[in-house]
């Protein structure tokens, strides 16, 4: 298998996401674990953009970027103080959680390796987005609907848990 | 585009993502960064849902409505906990979860 641009491009994108991603978990500081999260969500949207879904990158980059860890961000801000540094990160099962994660990636990857996939050798559809909006009001309509209703339910919910009282 | 590269490299960089994420989740004290391993966690996922799609089902939609799906769950998971923790931070002045012991016999 020859080494082409792209599976550099696709080895560049992944260890910046997974480098990220270790950042987050291993930060001392709360703030800066917030900005590697951005960078591993932005590494995630490129990964999207090599699958050619290039609508979920851009939704990605709003939603994840620009919605959540905002939120995040603000959330480490108002509870400022007691979150930087003071005291340690970890509670008393960080060994035997990494013991768990680290035997999780060891069973996944060894799982995913020996199934033989069903690859096809197909283009990719040539203008997902229409499709992606009829597949929401015929087939997943009422999914949709639950989640439209969650969605809106959830954040109001938000703003009556943290209304000052 | 992306066909010359294994569905494999897709798999394993979600599974890596999806156990850093679980020891971020397991491991951490403070509720936030908590919140941030899953994060990672429904990332992880999403890799998957949209490898699928692009590897096995190319010509059809499935796992990117999916995706969609796992994004508008994350957006309201991320507001009703963050919610959750400005309000506990009010009233308790801690988000360290192994001091969150109130319901604890």
């Amino acid at each position: 298998m020859a080494i082409t641009f792209l599976h550099v491009v696709f080895l560049a994108l992944a260890g910046f996401t997974l480098l990220c991603a270790l950042g987050v978990v291993a930060s001392r500081n709360l703030f800066h674990s917030a900005i590697w999260l951005i960078g591993s969500f932005a590494g995630v949207a490129g990964l999207y953009w090599l699958l050619e879904a290039e609508y979920l990158a851009i939704a990605q980059i709003m939603i994840y970027i620009g919605a959540i860890a905002t939120l995040i961000v603000f959330a480490i801000m108002l509870s400022r103080g007691m979150m930087i540094g003071r005291t340690r990160m970890n509670n008393f099962q960080t060994g035997i959680s990494a013991v768990v994660a680290l035997l999780l990636f060891v069973v996944l990857s060894f799982v995913l390796l020996q199934v033989n996939w069903p690859v096809v050798e197909q283009a990719v559809v040539a203008d997902p987005i229409p499709l992606m909006g009829e597949a929401f009001v015929t087939t997943y309509v009422v999914p949709f609907q639950v989640i439209a209703v969650l969605l809106s339910v959830a954040l109001v919910g938000a703003i009556m848990i943290a209304r000052e009282r | 585009m992306s066909a010359t590269i294994p569905l494999s490299w897709f798999l394993l960089v979600g599974a890596g993502l999806f156990s850093i994420g679980l020891y971020g989740a397991l491991a951490r004290r403070n509720a936030v960064a908590v919140l941030m391993g899953i994060e990672l966690l429904l990332n992880a996922v999403n890799i998957n849902l949209v490898a699928f799609n692009r590897y096995i089902v190319p010509q059809q939609v499935t796992g990117q409505v999916f995706a969609i799906f796992v994004l508008a769950i994350a957006a309201a998971e991320a507001a009703v906990g963050l919610a959750l923790i400005i309000s506990i931070y009010r009233s308790r002045d801690t988000v360290n979860l192994d001091e969150l012991d109130l319901l604890k016999g």
